[in-house]
């Protein structure tokens, strides 16, 4: 079958690779109909993210057919049609039985890796490094589930791909983002970031209760959409200084809760800023370039929430903590628990209350990945989400 | 973990290590020393005279001040630590020196003085000769001790303490996830036959028998006597705090011999044997938990330290018949 698998820095190729096979009894193998590049497939593009090999199957967003099912699922059929989550995760471990999926602890067979980095390993995720399983990803003609009873979820046909592929990640990110805010009706919210995830976060606000949602990013075609499509109040921060825009639109308080829909590759207005972690992360001194998370934390209002759903890897510097502390700022994070949406989430696609395929902007065949990557990571041609059919 | 080994159910290892074994000789030793040492030091006259060296005045104030405080130096490591051999090999050294100083002192006097210097002579190159036993001796204790491993390991596990268990102590089980056993075969009445399959195709086997079995809190068991690669394990069942499932915890010794046998094993066990144990954990979780062992592409193996070292690529892999 044919994937897009990691070359190396800044490259990735189409190969010709074996198909998948059920490796545990738990496991589907899914022929995949729609899989899109995510935001965090960059980081794992350029590099940033440890422990990636040549020859790896990226993507961990994808739907399709089941074709195969082992011997102890269940619950699915050949021939159903599936989103699969990316949180690899078992349901029956204490972390899935809270909900945290994408902390499952028994997902990860590369957990030691995990630990020595991170103190204690999350579950695995398809397509995104040894260090998080190994698992090969989804930008392929099939892919191979594991805990296929627990993850996936079927969808009805009358739905296309499109209004239903995000479920797999985006969506649900965006969601749990503006859920972690503590939304109780009113709130005032900033989102770092009007790619895919961050649209769908300011877009889940307003489902929440939010009043008012303020789009920061600096194309101007993402904040068009952030305005047109979401209704958000767009915030350029390469013509203003953020922390100073937020307190003058918020009547000096600032905003209620802010999200960092950006994580571990942020840019910066200052030049001289920017050239600090840049350079630093380039040197592997540190793994981030968290100019968004420091801005969130600065600008948020005494009291308020920072929600952190953009994707870090390792360690940042000049951490803010006196802002935080001082100021009872409370940080609530994760790599998003899907599993735990999909259904909630669907229901209200089915009701017409969201269409989510609103943040895709392009839509390519899977050999053509690697000129999606290029065209993603340059934001050429207004690229926001790039769905690839096989 | 010493002590906690020999505490398994009350059930030491069959000396693996020859533990008590070279503790005497050292201990006559840090005696002698302290004795010498005195003496050197309290009545330098009188030994001087004694060792036929009192005509010279160096020797009689410098010199054998300076062996006594020499002598009194590894008296409380010779007499207290449990691996005195650094402590022996000093005083071996020290014997060198004093054999030379009287060679020296021999060559260059005469009469009943020489013949007193002589006396000297050969008492010290008896000490030494002791010293030179006790010192190689010490060296293989510390050696073997070496060699035996002790790791432990801990998880927790999302099910009731009696249900975990009822799991390990169906022996049978430990295989499918302790990846250094082959298979272990219940032969009735607490005894049982476990193999392990070695690095080189080498394959060992031992009889084991339940040394201790608390229903719900805790298994220890221990090979027989006579097994080539002595072991015990002990592994105990807490409910965790808040009912948070049941904390597992392992113990395991291992003390394989001297020779071809006990490299393998210690190959098998490689640089970290707790890391073993961990994974051993891991895996046991995950047969628990979820039914197997959970596979991924760049570890089809399953959770394995050394499998995490040399990851295959995260895609099918090649040596698989197309689907």
């Amino acid at each position: 079958m044919k994937a897009n698998c990691w070359q190396g820095r800044d490259s990735v190729a189409i190969e010709e690779v074996p198909e998948p096979r059920i490796m545990n009894a738990r496991d589907a193998i899914v022929r995949i109909t729609s899989t899109a590049i995510c935001g965090s497939d960059l980081h794992l593009f350029h590099g940033y993210i440890p422990t990636v090999k040549k020859g790896d199957i990226l993507g961990h967003e994808f739907m399709g057919e089941v074709v195969e099912v082992g011997p102890e699922v269940h619950n699915l059929r050949v021939g159903d049609r599936v989103v699969v989550p990316f949180p690899i995760a078992c349901g029956s471990c204490a972390a899935c039985q809270s909900g945290l999926y994408s902390l499952c602890e028994n997902s990860n067979p590369n957990a030691g890796i995990a630990e020595k980095l991170l103190g204690h390993s999350p579950g695995g995720i398809f397509g995104y490094s040894h260090m998080l399983g190994g698992y090969a990803g989804g930008q392929a003609e099939y892919a191979r589930v594991p805990f296929a009873d627990v993850g996936p979820i079927t969808v009805p046909d009358d739905l296309p791909d499109e209004k239903v592929l995000l479920l797999s990640d985006v969506f649900p990110t965006g969601y749990m983002g503006a859920e972690l805010c503590g939304i109780t009706g009113g709130e005032v919210i900033a989102v770092w970031g009007a790619g895919a995830v961050g649209l769908l976060a300011m877009r889940s606000a307003y489902l929440l209760g939010a009043e008012r949602v303020i789009a920061i990013d600096r194309f101007p075609y993402r904040l068009r959409l952030a305005r047109e499509r979401v209704g958000a109040e767009p915030l350029n921060y390469e013509e203003t200084d953020v922390v100073e825009a937020l307190r003058d639109m918020t009547g000096g308080r600032g905003p209620d809760a802010c999200i960092d829909a950006v994580g571990m590759e942020g840019h910066h207005s200052s030049a001289l800023l920017d050239a600090y972690d840049r350079t630093k992360q380039s040197v592997r001194l540190e793994t981030e370039r968290p100019h968004a998370l420091r801005e969130a934390i600065m600008s948020c209002r005494n009291g308020g929430t920072v929600s952190v759903i953009g994707a870090y890897g390792g360690f940042m510097d000049k951490f803010p903590i006196g802002s935080l502390m001082n100021r009872s700022i409370t940080l609530r994070t994760g790599q998003c628990h899907v599993q735990r949406y999909t259904r909630l989430l669907l229901d209200r696609i089915r009701r017409g209350e969201i269409d989510p395929s609103f943040v895709i902007s392009h839509r390519l065949r899977l050999e053509d990945a690697p000129v999606g990557f290029e065209m993603f990571r340059q934001k050429q041609d207004d690229c926001t989400k790039v769905v690839l059919k096989p | 973990m010493g002590a906690d080994v020999t505490a398994m159910g009350g059930a030491p290892l069959d000396s693996p290590a020859g533990e008590p074994r070279g503790r005497f000789l050292p201990r006559a030793l840090g005696v002698l020393s302290l004795g010498l040492g005195a003496a050197a030091l309290g009545t330098p006259g009188l030994v001087s005279r004694v060792i036929g060296v009192d005509d010279s005045a160096l020797a009689r104030t410098v010199l054998l001040r300076a062996v006594g405080v020499r002598e009194l130096v590894p008296v409380a490591g010779l007499l207290a630590s449990g691996t005195p051999a650094g402590w022996v090999w000093g005083r071996v050294a020290g014997d060198t020196m004093d054999l030379v100083a009287l060679a020296v002192a021999w060559r260059d006097r005469r009469g009943e003085r020489r013949r007193r210097v002589g006396n000297a002579l050969a008492a010290v190159a008896g000490i030494t000769a002791l010293d030179l036993l006790a010192a190689v001796l010490a060296s293989r204790a510390a050696t073997s001790r070496r060699r035996a491993f002790r790791a432990s390991a801990t998880v927790t596990v999302n099910r009731p303490a009696d249900e975990v268990y009822r799991f390990w102590r169906d022996l049978e089980n430990l295989p499918r996830f302790m990846y250094h056993l082959e298979s272990v075969r219940a032969d009735g009445d607490g005894r049982s036959h476990w193999t392990v399959r070695a690095p080189g195709g080498r394959r060992v086997e031992w009889d084991a028998e339940i040394v201790d079995d608390n229903l719900s809190e805790l298994i220890s068991w221990r090979s027989v006597k006579g097994a080539r690669v002595p072991n015990a394990g002990r592994v105990r069942f807490a409910r965790a705090a808040g009912g948070r499932g049941t904390e597992v915890r392992v113990d395991l010794v291992y003390a394989p011999p001297a020779g071809a046998l006990g490299r393998a094993v210690a190959k098998l066990f490689g640089e970290e044997p707790g890391q073993q144990v961990r994974d051993d954990l891991r895996r046991f979780k995950q047969v628990i938990e979820t039914g197997e062992v959970v596979r991924s592409d760049g570890s089809p193996e399953g959770l394995a330290t050394r499998q995490q070292l040399r990851q295959r690529p995260a895609r099918p892999a090649a040596d698989r018949a197309p689907r």
